[in-house]
């Protein structure tokens, strides 16, 4: 009896079976895209178990201990100490669950924000598309840092700030990016076959346009959660985002960089932190793009 | 489109300046001020009248190029952007003229060399490059290079001492040129060291960039039928990519610039914190310190208006070098 079943499955599910297995086979031999996969997602483990792994918990907000200030990389201390006497290894652990926050909820702010405006204007065209098409014009010729630093001044500095700021500069991207996909679907046959069919303007926008724009906002996003992790550690850096006595990499960064020459653990591992970040969701975002491709898909078919 | 961008940018941040608490006219007044002085302070500076009315009175001065006073210099915001522009123009041009130069050439050496071991270590450096805090390679730098090795000078654009016994004559503000142009050699040398560390880091993302589109756009120009036709006849390998493959990937990179150029910009707001420059970068930071709202918009005008002054001209000079469009 089971095994009829097993044997069902698998013939009912043959397409998908092999699509799954294939899209296996093409990690396997991304090794870039295993790193990518590899550091985000111990990324996600550190923030989710932070409090409970690091060594020293006390450490990751406000605590003093004159005894141990600004002691160099040891056993018992992998980064050192700061200046408050606090383990560097456990505030930058702890660091990973504000800066994956950071960027987790900064792009999602940032995407939804653009799929909406995006595709109403991609989808009804005309006046909407002219005004909307016009505001992204204006935000993405301003360099995007700087805009970001002049929103986050004048809201004043805080991370929830930043983090506004960031946002209110990166959503033209995706309404650009949404707005291309919808024109472009838009005159598919098959939407215009739902059409002729007399499905309604909301049921095209969400069984069609919507599931097929998809893919690339996916990869965008994926890359983007690194860059918006970026982007608020410099403006924690310039005093604008988190405020002491966070655990933030860029703050940890501006305030090690009074105790340069001989303290360079101070500065040096956060940033590394930072770096290790920004790197994996680069690669993952770059594996992403190749595996939801279908051109790609397919010319790595033919190579096979 | 000049007129857009200033009208979003200049509404967006007074609405958000003047909705959002915290109250300049204290600061300015001083942290011992009587109520009597801070209500002098805001009649001073026209917080007194209602917001729409201060919204006109602020375009009106705009146009008239006073973008009103600095509440931590106490100077007009005019007289202070003049000051700390040449810094920024000066450490931007470098950086921009070295990315362009090395982007390009590592972009066609990593094109001709597709999938070979050039092809590989220019993606490594473009994938390292673009995830590097730009602060932080700024710190380490200064750490190896300026501690460790003592190579460089870390800090400022020139040395005190010989600003004391020569002291440089502003022309253009550019201490490069200005140097240079009035014969000042020990000026210019000391000017030059510190310039190097400044440059390279704010070089480093944008090079990256700059050498992947490079890239991209010389393959799909070897790519093309009349390449490979140059090729069938039997051209020099060595002809074919520098007289025509070269010259038609060059045309787009132009447009390439004018991006590279917003990285850079945004880039040096960072890069010149790092390495106390005294730019608009520095000048800023200290602004946000006074919630120095004029200055903030002051320096995000001028910024935005050259950003997009320089796509401009970036558009009239694709246009020009490419035949194949005519407005």
């Amino acid at each position: 009896m089971a095994i009829k079943i097993v044997k069902d499955f698998k013939s009912e599910h043959q397409a998908e079976l092999n699509e799954l297995s294939f899209t296996l086979h093409m990690i396997k031999h991304s090794p870039l895209t295993i790193l990518g996969v590899g550091i985000v997602s111990t990324l996600v483990m550190l923030a989710i178990f932070a409090p409970y792994i690091i060594p020293y918990a006390e450490d990751a907000y406000l605590s003093i201990h004159p005894e141990r200030k600004l002691m160099p990389v040891s056993f018992e201390h992998l980064f050192g100490t700061d200046d408050m006497g606090r383990d560097l290894f456990s505030r930058s652990i702890y660091g990973t669950r504000i800066s994956l926050q950071v960027g987790v909820v900064v792009i999602l702010v940032a995407a939804i924000v653009g799929v909406v405006l995006g595709g109403v204007s991609g989808y009804f065209g005309g006046v909407i598309d002219e005004a909307i098409m016009r505001i992204t014009d204006a935000f993405l010729s301003i360099p995007s840092l700087i805009l970001a630093l002049a929103v986050a001044a004048t809201l004043g500095p805080g991370l929830n700030n930043a983090m506004a700021a960031i946002a209110v500069t990166w959503w033209p991207w995706y309404a650009r990016l949404v707005r291309g996909q919808v024109l472009q679907i838009k005159q598919e046959l098959y939407v215009e076959a739902a059409r002729a069919m007399g499905g309604g303007k909301l049921y095209i926008i969400f069984k069609h346009i919507m599931p097929n724009s998809l893919a690339p906002i996916v990869v965008n996003a994926s890359m983007d959660v690194g860059y918006a992790i970026l982007t608020a550690a410099a403006l924690s850096f310039l005093g604008l985002g988190a405020q002491p006595p966070a655990p933030e990499w860029g703050l940890m960064i501006s305030t090690g960089r009074k105790y340069m020459p001989t303290r360079w653990w101070y500065t040096t591992f956060p940033g590394l932190m930072i770096f290790v970040s920004v790197l994996g969701f680069n690669l993952l975002g770059d594996g992403l793009r190749d595996l939801l491709d279908p051109r790609i898909r397919r010319k790595g078919r033919v190579k096979r | 489109m000049l007129v857009l961008v200033v009208l979003i940018v200049v509404t967006v941040t007074f609405v958000l300046s003047h909705v959002i608490p915290g109250d300049p006219a204290r600061l300015y007044a001083g942290p011992h001020a009587r109520f009597e002085q801070i209500e002098k302070a805001r009649t001073e500076l026209g917080l007194d009248k209602p917001l729409w009315e201060q919204y006109a009175i602020y375009w009106i001065r705009l146009f008239s190029g006073d973008l009103g006073m600095s509440i931590h210099s106490r100077r007009p915001v005019t007289e202070d952007l003049m000051d700390y522009f040449p810094a920024t123009v000066e450490l931007t041009t470098v950086s921009m003229t070295l990315t362009v130069i090395i982007g390009i050439l590592l972009g066609i050496v990593s094109a001709l060399h597709k999938d070979e071991a050039p092809d590989h270590a220019s993606r490594l450096y473009a994938l390292t490059g673009v995830a590097m805090p730009v602060f932080w390679l700024g710190i380490l730098a200064q750490l190896f290079i300026g501690y460790t090795l003592g190579l460089l000078p870390i800090s400022g654009r020139v040395d005190a001492m010989i600003e004391l016994i020569y002291p440089t004559r502003r022309i253009t503000g550019l201490f490069l040129v200005d140097s240079l142009i009035t014969g000042n050699i020990p000026a210019f040398i000391s000017a030059l060291s510190h310039i190097i560390l400044p440059t390279l880091t704010l070089s480093f993302a944008t090079l990256a960039v700059v050498s992947r589109m490079m890239r991209a756009l010389m393959l799909e120009v070897l790519d093309q039928d009349y390449i490979r036709t140059a090729k069938s006849l039997g051209l020099p390998d060595r002809l074919v990519v520098y007289k025509y493959a070269l010259r038609n990937a060059l045309i787009p990179v132009v447009t390439v610039i004018g991006l590279a150029f917003g990285y850079s910009l945004g880039g040096a707001f960072l890069v010149e914190t790092v390495f106390d420059w005294p730019g608009l970068g520095r000048y800023t930071t200290d602004s946000i310190v006074t919630l120095d709202y004029p200055a903030i918009l002051g320096v995000v005008i001028l910024t935005s208006m050259v950003y997009v002054l320089v796509n401009l001209v970036v558009d009239v000079l694709y246009a020009y070098l490419n035949p194949r469009i005519r407005y």
